[in-house]
């Protein structure tokens, strides 16, 4: 696989409140990372004026406030930014979340193995066999998107998107996976559902996870999950890895 | 401390200026749709710029005052208040109102504009979730319980009373006869479309379509083709972005749109031009301008001067109470 150009980017106008700056225009976790990593020592220079910072797959939305700085002078204190070398990040942290892939709860697992060619419990044991990145947070509040999946995974949208996708649900497609947060449509292949709230509008920060944290996901049976669905409303259940 | 809602009207949620630092979770901004307006409402009840009020879009509430004694302002309509204790009285808009317990307020039909903001003094006594009470209703936060209002809601205020002072109005509501093009900043993928088509967006008229709520107002006019397809890799999305789906038909997003997004964004309305996209009821045709995002600093600057020189200039209202009782009490015979 070729590096990657790293240092080349593109500043876009988003108006006169966002500016844009895009390190690519395709899906590479690579250039995710670095996306990430610019976010990171952008946040740290606490610029005033900045808003907010919103790291997507291969670029960097930078909201801010027009009345505190102008597009050019924001631009001339972040390009000397782009180049800097920093190491990601000490508040990420690292989850493990129990998903049930059975009947009522994954609803495409047999589609999906199907067009895969390969068995129900191979796709449970490839997706539950690495430890994922949240690329971006997006599309619903609180809904991350992750990566990469094994190659097996490398399969296209559905071609009914579906007008109901219930929360919780887990989907797959184009080796990423997502966590829907609230009833939405969706078009992504519903291969389980984690009885873990992503969002919740009653819990003080409504939105679990964000982007760079890390997730890796482990096999529950439908009779276990109402039980931790309930120890997680008690606070019993700890979903964080310890290291 | 509380006013009890008889009417909750049409889809009536409480507002402030939204989220804006949590868009990295997929919290989209909310907040007022025509911040500008609920501004200018805060500011006649002496309220902080801060404050949440009541967006109201075609039909607005019938409420019961509660509390001993309490301040409004509505703004962004033409339509008067009606008030009803006994007799029924009218109340102009865009001033200051200060009314008593027991007396019943109706904001009945105000199609005129696109959208309004009900302001009262010390604001609303609600929890906030991500510093902001503004509803999101998808995601059932802020607000009244994530909702718009409904019949019997006791909506709570910080304040039992008004402050003693004099009712204000507001002098001159330019905002509601800008009608001009709005202005456009192209980009952040203006290079997904064919200079044709760009041409075309900014010749055109386009009208405003019934498909327009808090997230997006979809548009009808001259289709504007793709010359490399119609899905990006998502990225960020900011309040008044014009997203171009596969139908070539303009959606220009507002302050509920989703926080990513995958279709190409030929423009961005300024800043100075988003309150406008607030008010903006279907059927109206609308022109777009190019302009630079040097030029868009220098009219939301402008723009600042006008909304704090149209604060500066609020004259004194006449108080809508009984003015025989004021003769009698010889409380304004100084002034005769």
């Amino acid at each position: 696989m070729n590096t990657p150009p790293r240092n080349s980017y593109r500043f876009l106008f988003a108006g006169d409140s966002a500016l844009v700056i895009q390190f690519g225009e395709t899906v590479d976790a690579r250039i995710n990372q670095h996306v990430r990593k610019i976010s990171a020592i952008v946040k740290r220079e606490d610029i005033e004026g900045v808003v907010d910072l919103v790291p997507t797959m291969r670029s960097l939305m930078i909201h801010y406030n027009p009345l505190y700085i102008s597009q050019a002078e924001l631009k001339k204190l972040i390009t000397p930014l782009l180049g800097r070398e920093f190491t990601l990040d000490d508040d990420i942290i690292r989850w493990r979340i129990p998903v049930c892939y059975e009947n009522e709860y994954a609803p495409d697992i047999e589609d999906v193995s199907r067009s895969l060619r390969v068995s129900a419990s191979e796709i449970i044991k490839q997706h539950t066999s690495v430890e994922l990145e949240v690329f971006m947070m997006g599309f619903l509040p609180g809904f991350p998107y992750l990566g990469l999946l094994p190659e097996i995974f490398d399969l296209p949208r559905r071609v009914e998107p579906r007008v109901h996708v219930p929360p919780r649900s887990i989907s797959v497609a184009a080796r990423q996976t997502t966590i829907y947060t609230i009833d939405s449509p969706g078009g992504w292949h519903l291969i389980g559902q984690t009885p873990v709230d992503f969002y919740n509008p009653n819990r003080e920060n409504p939105v679990l996870v964000k982007a760079g944290d890390k997730i890796s996901f482990f096999a529950i049976d439908r009779k276990e999950y109402p039980a931790v669905r309930r120890a997680l409303k008690a606070d019993e259940y700890s979903l964080i890895m310890d290291c | 401390m509380a006013i009890k809602i008889i009417d909750p009207g049409f889809n009536v949620t409480v507002q402030d200026f939204g989220r804006p630092k949590f868009q990295h979770l997929g919290v989209p901004v909310s907040g007022a749709i025509a911040p500008t307006l609920l501004r200018l409402a805060n500011a006649l009840v002496s309220n902080a710029g801060y404050e949440a009020g009541l967006e109201i879009r075609l039909m607005g509430p019938t409420f019961e005052v509660l509390c001993d004694s309490l301040r409004i302002a509505l703004v962004g309509t033409s339509t008067p208040l009606e008030i009803i204790d006994g007799d029924i009285t009218f109340q102009p808009a865009n001033q200051s109102i200060k009314l008593k317990k027991g007396q019943i307020v109706k904001i009945g039909n105000v199609s005129d504009s696109g959208t309004t903001y009900l302001a009262f003094e010390g604001g609303f006594d609600l929890p906030k979730t991500y510093d902001s009470m503004s509803t999101y209703v998808r995601a059932g936060i802020g607000g009244y319980k994530g909702r718009p209002l409904l019949a019997g809601d006791v909506v709570p205020l910080k304040t039992n009373s008004a402050t003693d002072r004099g009712e204000l109005k507001l002098n001159d509501a330019w905002f509601l006869e800008e009608n001009g093009p709005l202005r456009v900043i192209l980009g952040p993928q203006d290079d997904y479309f064919s200079s044709n088509s760009i041409a075309t967006f900014f010749d055109s008229k386009y009208s405003v379509t019934t498909e327009a709520d808090r997230m997006g107002i979809r548009l009808d006019g001259p289709k504007l083709e793709h010359s490399k397809g119609y899905n990006i890799v998502s990225d960020g999305i900011v309040t008044g972005a014009i997203q171009v789906p596969g139908t070539g038909q303009p959606i220009m997003l507002l302050a509920d749109h989703q926080t990513t997004g995958g279709y190409p964004k030929l423009g961005t309305v300024i800043s100075a031009d988003i309150s406008r996209l607030g008010l903006l009821c279907p059927g109206t045709e609308i022109t777009f301008q190019q302009i630079t995002v040097e030029a868009a600093e220098q009219i939301l600057v402008e723009q600042e001067l006008k909304i704090h020189t149209a604060i500066g200039n609020f004259r004194p209202a006449d108080p809508w109470l009984d003015h025989q009782a004021l003769y009698n009490e010889n409380l304004i015979s100084g002034f005769m």
